[in-house]
């Protein structure tokens, strides 16, 4: 596929290992690196809004992106409680972009996902959210075809006008191995970004996290095969039926609360 | 003029004229090697070049015993004939016992080609034919033409024998063999490895290994270099391009080698070959020995400032390495395979993010984790919940200390559960023999073995730096591991980034207990066991005693196999092979489990965790699977046991109660 002229930016975030809590190259991010260097190989343009990283793990986290094999990095310096959102979409008003991609949330901060969406009201473009692939795009009729990843490794295939930002879900192309010296060697580009403050989350209260209840997974099958099923199946929809009238509701609600065990 | 007449002043200008090409030749070679990256130049090593090929080039000759005493004889005699013949021919020395000596020599020279020529006539498979089938012929042709035509001149013979008949056939078979022996010597012809080997046994880049040193430990390299790792020929330091010229393609390394021997796409002497190719230029249609299995010969090509990988050797012969150094043991050349395959292993990890297999997921795992399978690091020390150890540490209310006789390096064994039995094994020995002993607990970083053999030179950089930060706080006399890899990387690999310690193998450790009987061990059961040499312990380190003492102790007659102590077969295990996972026709553990079988042992014994897990990996039936310190727990005299380690433990928590 060549697309010379097709403007892919793809945004980056420091990551978060799970078990460690380190910085590291997010895991959604680098598909999406992953699948922008498909697209438009060394055209691609990477970009991270944030504090510049004093702390030699992040700035390594940050790096390894460069890794990949991209000679250069965007990057906008923000404080850190400014808004990224206004931030990056101010920054990209200027670049105009036919693609945006990035992952589906984060593995620190805020993490609310909303990333994407939000940008997308900015810019005034559409949002693709959790795509496996870009298949293809025409330059011509300003249209991509991209796959879209469902549950249980279901694929939908659409047809999306250009400009449009996308978020690469894990479903993506594994992302190849960051490389050391060409991530050491890489190019930071800093630019101070304009003073956006998030005036919404300057209201928020945080609190710790609770775990919720969870309910049991009881598997009930009997073969092999069921229980691989069991084992492998991610929650999915196509379960639920619209009911009318006040007697049939009733009566459904009371199916399931007996079928649960609670009447 | 006479036939001798024409003979001696024939003689004159064409040694003259071969003593002069020959040394075109040499620098040409020179220059050739200069195009490596710069590296000490050991001047000192050039007088010890003698002392070097008598002694420690002889002692691995010497392994084959046939082909020690022919080469002594092929070799001595030539040496001896050429200095003799330089002499008598181009200074015109005429004495008479310059004439009987080179009648001597040749006829020494004569004699071990004949030997080399026996060999020759059906050649082992190591061996290389082309050039190499010639080789015994231009030392008969040199020797007999040279014996030939000293006859005369001593006397035994009245001169002008034979006419001009003879004198013909004799400048003929001279022609041969000066072109042969001086002209090739340069030129790229076989006898090249007696000038370039003998050059690198002066100037090796290891110069500790001679006189019964050793030197093992991979070299580090600048992470802020502009170009980390291998890509060129040209990017070897130019001692490593000189030693891959001293091969003599005798093939030992090809038949040690576990990798070749299971049909993976390695073979060292090839590789050895390829990078001459590499160096010169040219392509590998001509080489005359076996192929990387499954790769054909004459389809690569190369040149000193081409990439190698992909281009003259496919980077899954890279990676079929276990880095077990067989090869390099096997050497008589003292050429070191593993150092070149890691430095290219380097560039394919550090320039161009290429690690195959799981390489990949697993280094990412060691940055983000410290550990190669990405167990979250405070979970290191949960295997040892029950075990009350001590642990090192500032945290006086946790009873940490800040000294103690012995520090115990886990290990990534703590992840493992097989190998979590060989720890509590050695931590029950321990206490039996009451060592004052501490662990570094959950501050303890893989040791980086693996990410160094995996070309990852960065991240075991920075684990070694921090493992030495972290020992260095601690006040300790000795290490003592159950992995040989940590065991060899905190010996002979964290110096070079000031690490200084004792480190002992627990085998090494307990080898002692047991002979001050601050362990006692019952030696009256009759286990039919034979013991697998780890190669980061035997090969790596020289301990091949240790293990066998105290095998012995329990009474074991140990049923050696056949590849035992320097020339056993590695388990598959090192080098990240089971990560890159490159196939082949066989599984090498599966090789090494058969070798096993052949001794009719019903017990292997093992002394490596990583060995403990490739050899349980074989499939049923085989014997069993036992690190020596499971065996030392199972016939050590109980009542010391329960008077100090159970008894311990059980003090501990009952008083926390």
């Amino acid at each position: 596929m060549t697309n010379d002229n097709l403007s892919v930016i793809s945004l980056v975030s420091i990551g978060e290992h799970p078990t460690s809590r380190r910085p590291r190259r997010a895991e959604q991010d680098a598909r999406a690196i992953e699948l922008g260097i498909k697209l438009v190989g060394e055209n691609l343009q990477t970009l991270h809004a944030g504090e510049l990283p004093d702390d030699a793990n992040q700035q390594t986290a940050l790096r390894s992106y460069l890794g990949m094999g991209l000679a250069e990095m965007n990057l906008l310096e923000m404080p850190a409680q400014a808004d990224a959102v206004l931030v990056i979409a101010e920054h990209l008003k200027q670049q105009n972009p036919d693609v945006i991609l990035t992952g589906v949330r984060a593995e620190s901060g805020e993490s609310s996902g909303m990333l994407p969406y939000l940008l997308a009201e900015h810019l005034g473009m559409a949002m693709v959210t959790s795509i496996a692939d870009i298949l293809s795009v025409d330059e011509a009729n300003q249209q991509a075809e991209v796959l879209q990843a469902l549950p249980r490794g279901q694929r939908r295939k659409l047809i999306v006008d250009l400009p449009f930002v996308a978020s690469v879900d894990m479903a993506a192309a594994m992302p190849r191995q960051s490389a050391f010296g060409p991530a050491m060697r890489g190019l930071l580009d800093t630019a101070v970004a304009g003073d956006f403050a998030d005036e919404e989350a300057s209201t928020w209260q945080t609190s710790n996290a609770k775990k919720r209840p969870k309910r049991l997974k009881i598997i009930k099958a009997k073969t092999a095969a069921d229980r691989f099923k069991a084992a492998t199946a991610k929650a999915s929809g196509g379960g639920g039926k619209v009911v009318h009238g006040v007697e049939e509701s009733a009566q459904a609600i009371l199916d399931l609360l007996v079928e649960e065990g609670l009447v | 003029m006479s036939s001798s007449e024409f003979l001696s002043q024939f003689l004159f200008t064409l040694i003259t004229f071969a003593l002069l090409l020959t040394l075109v030749g040499a620098v040409k070679r020179i220059l050739l090697w200069s195009q490596g990256q710069s590296s000490t130049i050991h001047w000192l090593g050039l007088l010890q070049i003698p002392r070097r090929y008598l002694v420690d080039l002889h002692h691995v000759v010497a392994r084959d015993k046939y082909m020690s005493n022919t080469h002594v004889a092929t070799a001595g005699g030539f040496v001896l004939s050429a200095i003799l013949i330089i002499l008598l021919y181009v200074f015109q020395l005429k004495l008479q016992i310059l004439t009987w000596t080179l009648l001597g020599s040749s006829l020494l020279m004569f004699v071990g080609s004949l030997f080399v020529m026996r060999r020759r006539r059906n050649p082992p498979p190591n061996l290389s034919l082309g050039k190499w089938q010639r080789l015994p012929k231009s030392l008969m042709v040199f020797s007999l033409s040279f014996f030939i035509l000293t006859l005369p001149a001593t006397g035994i013979l009245p001169s002008d024998t034979g006419g001009w008949l003879l004198a013909v056939l004799l400048v003929v078979g001279i022609i041969w063999g000066i072109g042969e022996m001086f002209f090739g010597m340069t030129w790229g012809g076989p006898m090249k490895h007696a000038f370039a080997g003998a050059l690198h046994l002066g100037l090796h880049r290891r110069q500790e290994r001679f006189g019964d040193g050793q030197s093992t430990g991979l070299k580090a390299i600048d992470l802020n270099a502009k170009k980390l790792g291998v890509e060129k020929p040209i990017d070897f330091k130019w001692n490593q391009l000189l030693s891959f010229d001293a091969c003599v393609e005798c093939g030992r390394c090809e038949k040690n080698c576990p990798a070749f021997a299971a049909g993976q796409p390695l073979n060292p002497k090839k590789l050895i070959q390829d990078m001459v190719i590499g160096m010169a230029g040219g392509d590998d249609a001509k080489f005359a020995g076996s192929p990387y299995p499954g790769i054909e010969v004459g389809t690569h090509k190369g040149g000193a400032i081409i990439p190698i990988v992909n281009v003259l050797v496919e980077n899954e012969t890279l990676w079929s390495c276990t880095t077990c150094r067989a090869c390099v043991d096997a050497c008589p050349m003292m050429i070191e395979h593993v150092d070149a395959i890691v430095d290219m292993r380097r560039f394919e990890t550090m320039e161009k993010g290429q690690t195959p297999g799981k390489g990949s997921e697993i280094l990412e795992n060691l940055s983000a984790t410290d550990n190669p399978n990405g167990y979250a690091p405070s979970t290191r020390m949960n295997w040892a919940a029950d075990q009350n150890l001590t642990v090192f540490g500032q945290n006086v209310e946790k009873q940490e200390v800040t000294q103690a006789d012995v520090l115990l390096w886990i290990g990534d064994a703590a992840f493992d559960m097989r190998n979590q039995r060989t720890l509590r094994a050695i931590i029950k020995l321990l206490r039996a023999a009451e060592v004052n002993f501490a662990v570094l607990g959950d501050a303890e970083f893989d040791s980086g073995d693996l990410a160094r053999r995996l070309g990852d030179e960065a991240t075991f950089q920075r684990l070694a730096t921090s493992n030495i930060r972290t020992m260095n706080k601690y006040q300790f006399k000795t290490i003592v591991t159950a992995d040989p890899h940590a065991f060899h990387c905190l010996k002979n690999e964290y110096v070079e980034f000031g690490g200084h310690y004792n480190v002992l193998h627990h085998t090494g450790f307990f080898a002692d207990l047991v002979s001050q009987n601050k362990l006692q061990l019952d030696n009256s059961k009759e286990l039919a066991l034979t013991y697998h040499d780890p190669c980061y312990l035997g090969r790596y380190n020289g301990e091949y005693d240790a293990p066998r003492f105290l095998l012995e102790s329990m009474g074991v007659k140990i049923k050696e196999m056949d590849r035992s102590k320097s020339t056993a077969r590695c388990c598959g295990g090192g080098g990240g092979a089971p990560v890159t996972d490159i196939p082949g026709e066989q599984r090498i553990p599966d090789m090494r489990m058969a070798d096993v079988v052949e001794t009719n042992a019903e017990i292997v014994a093992v002394a490596c965790p990583q060995c403990n897990l490739m050899l349980e990996g074989v499939v049923e039936p085989r014997p069993e699977v036992k690190d020596i310190a499971e065996l030392m727990l199972d016939a050590l005299i109980e009542g010391v046991v329960e008077n100090t380690g159970e008894g311990v433990v059980a003090n501990a928590v009952g008083g926390e109660v």
